[in-house]
């Protein structure tokens, strides 16, 4: 599903991953944890296709096609979805007909007839009840006004709407108070499925023991430094970086 | 900062091709170039009208001549020769189309090239059981289509163009022509008083309420003929009428002037609102050609509860001048404001509007948005006045403008002037530009750069836009991202 090669990226001259490998595998959620500053949001980034973050080095390949080769809205069209860390408000934006337009381009894409309205308020509803989020929420300019918890469902809900092959999750648990954790978690796990990937980045073991991984990876100064199963969360849980960031002692 | 060097890259030009770039080909009736006292004469002649409105209009040609163009909104362009001008076109016909049959096919045929919605083009064409909306199309300078005359004339409305209304209704014209923009009011409304050539008369009588909403076509088609049409709206007490007029012009390498006047007249309780969607030729990337627009637009809310609301979507022209104003005369009359000026590659505006406060408890309204990409300079201009009498005016006026990129401009030169204590005046202006992170965001969900950037820009505009009547507002919304299309790369 994703072949991540020798990745080296770049952000204004300054580079920040430096040689990083990963394999994601259709099935399979990964946990990339790692102290701040450690270039998680940029692999998140660098993954999605953001302007301005350069890639000097390496490959990545996605579904057999080269990834990198794809600017950020194709790379969405085809499957790859970015849950926001901190998700950006549109104001005066209506965010049902964000989330039509961008499911129907989706669709489109796939070769699926496009939504009618009625349509797509069933698909929405359904998705929506799923992570407990209130109607008059959808309805509202994106993201403006919304609480941080109220965000990060969204992200979710958008994210079940859009139905994608491989979901890169940067800090979703963040801001997030236990029972919205539970909630948002629920709808992660509803996602997860055998033809599709998660790559979950996070600092917290919190939300692992709610969206169980099946690896879990320490990236520190811009590469992978140790892998293993959840134990290796629980690890750090209980001892921190030092055994893997020496400066971080 | 990062984020201002990829805005710069995200923006780059891609270029796009004006869609309504033909020209139709239909025999012209064409004054010499040049304006003197004999073309005058002529136009007037031409159209068969009465002494009273020939001298109406020397008179004006007369103080033409002794006026200065303003030099004092923010606009540059090359002088206009104001000589190199032909004064009159009219499409040629016999003794004037007696039904939609003696139509020349080929402007049914431009109507559908402009992507007139297939329904309005039914009710161009005449089908039966077409829907409710009346559509005087101006053809150059002369009407040559009025549709649902007959239904509208039932309830006493009178919709048509105003050289028709001149002979039908003179008292009216006689009685409300000029009193709202007076003959000399501004050079280019002066001019457009000695020389106007067709345009749009209605009035809706006493307490009736126009059932359908009235549209209007404007186009612009013979080479370098100035387009002066004159429009006048008088709803009578207790009346309500809302008016389209929307716009758009094939390409051309001449500017083309344009000078209209539009005078609103709303009598006590009476209410009017004109909405307008402007997508005139704006010239090439480097500014080549394109429309020149200089207009003048009045209304005055002379009765008591009166209200005139004006909503404007500005994208087209090369240059816009254009201050549509109320003049709140009538106690708790009502004046409002809705705008959205977008300017891209080398465009320029200068809009905004005048409320003048003369009644008790006068309200007035203002949203303006503009919008610059490229090396569009946009300018909010706007006046306030309160009267001495104005006792308990109460103003409220919101400038946003949004920046695309680091080589346009955006302007907002409000004035207020007060001289009465009880008056109430709020003014909030902010300056943003479309943000890295809204565009990925969009672009993250599958939206392409384009869709992206007419979502976002069409959100900044909603307030505006949601003021729109349900035909417009779709075309309007298409047509923001459309004008944006040369400033996303």
């Amino acid at each position: 599903m994703l072949e991540i090669k020798n990745l080296h990226a770049a952000v204004d001259g300054k580079e920040i991953l430096k040689g990083l490998d990963l394999t994601v595998k259709a099935g399979e959620v990964h946990a990339i944890m790692g102290p701040n500053g450690s270039g998680k949001s940029t692999l998140a980034y660098v993954l999605a296709g953001r302007a301005g973050y350069e890639v000097t080095e390496g490959s990545v390949a996605y579904d057999g096609k080269d990834l990198l080769e794809m600017s950020a809205d194709e790379r969405a069209r085809d499957g790859v979805f970015l849950g926001f860390q901190y998700p950006v408000e549109l104001p005066g934006v209506n965010g049902m007909t964000f989330l039509r337009t961008a499911a129907n381009a989706v669709r489109r894409h796939r070769g699926l007839p496009e939504l009618d309205g009625i349509d797509f308020l069933k698909l929405l509803r359904q998705k929506a009840s799923l992570l407990e989020m209130d109607d008059s929420l959808l309805k509202r300019a994106v993201n403006v006004g919304f609480s941080g918890g109220e965000k990060k469902r969204n992200e979710i809900a958008q994210m079940a709407v859009l139905d994608p092959t491989l979901m890169v999750l940067d800090e979703t648990d963040s801001g997030l108070d236990i029972d919205a954790l539970k909630v948002v978690s629920k709808g992660i796990n509803a996602l997860r499925g055998p033809d599709k990937a998660t790559v979950l980045v996070t600092h917290y073991q919190r939300l692992l023991s709610y969206v169980e991984p099946d690896f879990v990876h320490i990236l520190a100064r811009g590469k992978i430094v140790a892998s293993g199963g959840k134990e290796l969360a629980l690890e750090l849980e209980r001892d921190g970086y030092v055994n893997y960031v020496p400066e971080a002692a | 900062m990062a984020a201002t060097t990829e805005t710069q890259q995200a923006l780059k030009e891609i270029g796009g091709d004006y869609k309504h770039g033909f020209v139709t080909d239909i025999e012209m009736d064409v004054a010499p170039k040049g304006l003197n006292e004999d073309v005058v004469r002529m136009i007037s002649a031409k159209k068969g009208e009465p002494e009273w409105l020939l001298d109406w209009r020397l008179e004006a040609f007369r103080k033409w001549g002794k006026e200065e163009e303003p030099e004092w909104a923010k606009v540059h362009y090359p002088a206009i020769d104001f000589q190199d001008i032909h004064y009159y076109a009219a499409p040629k016909k016999k003794d004037g189309p007696k039904s939609l049959d003696e139509v020349d096919p080929e402007l049914l045929d431009t109507y559908a090239k402009l992507g007139i919605p297939i329904k309005e083009q039914e009710v161009l064409a005449g089908v039966m059981g077409s829907p409710n909306i009346a559509v005087d199309a101006v053809f150059d300078s002369v009407s040559v289509a009025t549709t649902y005359k007959k239904k509208l004339e039932e309830m006493g409305i009178i919709f048509g163009s105003f050289s028709e209304a001149v002979k039908t209704h003179p008292e009216l014209i006689r009685k409300y022509l000029g009193s709202v923009v007076p003959v000399s009011d501004n050079f280019y409304a002066t001019l457009n008083s000695a020389v106007f050539s067709d345009g749009t008369f209605v009035y809706v009588p006493k307490g009736v309420r126009c059932p359908m909403e009235l549209s209007t076509y404007f186009r612009i088609n013979t080479k370098e003929t100035g387009q002066f049409e004159r429009t006048l709206i008088i709803a009578d007490e207790g009346s309500y009428v809302s008016y389209l007029e929307g716009c758009t012009a094939p390409m051309r390498d001449e500017n083309q002037l344009h000078a209209a006047v539009v005078e609103l007249i709303a009598l006590d309780n009476a209410e009017i609102k004109y909405s307008t969607v402007q997508n005139w030729y704006p010239g090439d990337k480097n500014g080549k050609g394109g429309i020149y627009n200089f207009v003048t637009k009045r209304g005055a809310c002379r009765g008591v509860n009166s209200k005139i609301s004006w909503t404007q979507v500005e994208t087209g022209s090369a240059i816009t001048w254009k201050y549509p104003s109320c003049i709140l005369q009538g106690d708790n009359s009502q004046g409002e404001f809705y705008s959205v000026a977008i300017t891209n590659n080398m465009q320029q505006a200068d809009t905004g509007t005048k409320m003048i406060h003369i009644g008790k408890n006068t309200r007035s309204r203002i949203i303006s948005k503009g919008i610059s990409a490229g090396r569009g300079q946009n300018t909010y201009r706007g006046l306030v006045r309160v009267m001495a009498g104005a006792e308990n005016a109460r103003n409220y006026t919101q400038c946003d403008s949004l920046l695309m990129g680091d080589k346009c401009g955006a302007h907002t030169v409000p004035y207020i002037e007060v001289k009465n204590p009880s008056a109430q005046i709020e003014h909030e202006a902010t300056t943003s530009k479309i943000s890295e992170d809204q565009l990925f965001y969009c672009l993250q969900r599958g939206l392409t750069q384009e869709e992206a950037v007419s979502m976002i820009v069409n959100g900044f505009c909603k307030e505006v836009m949601q003021n729109l009547p349900m035909e417009f507002a779709v075309e309007a919304q298409k047509l923001l991202g459309i004008s944006l299309e040369g400033s996303v790369g």
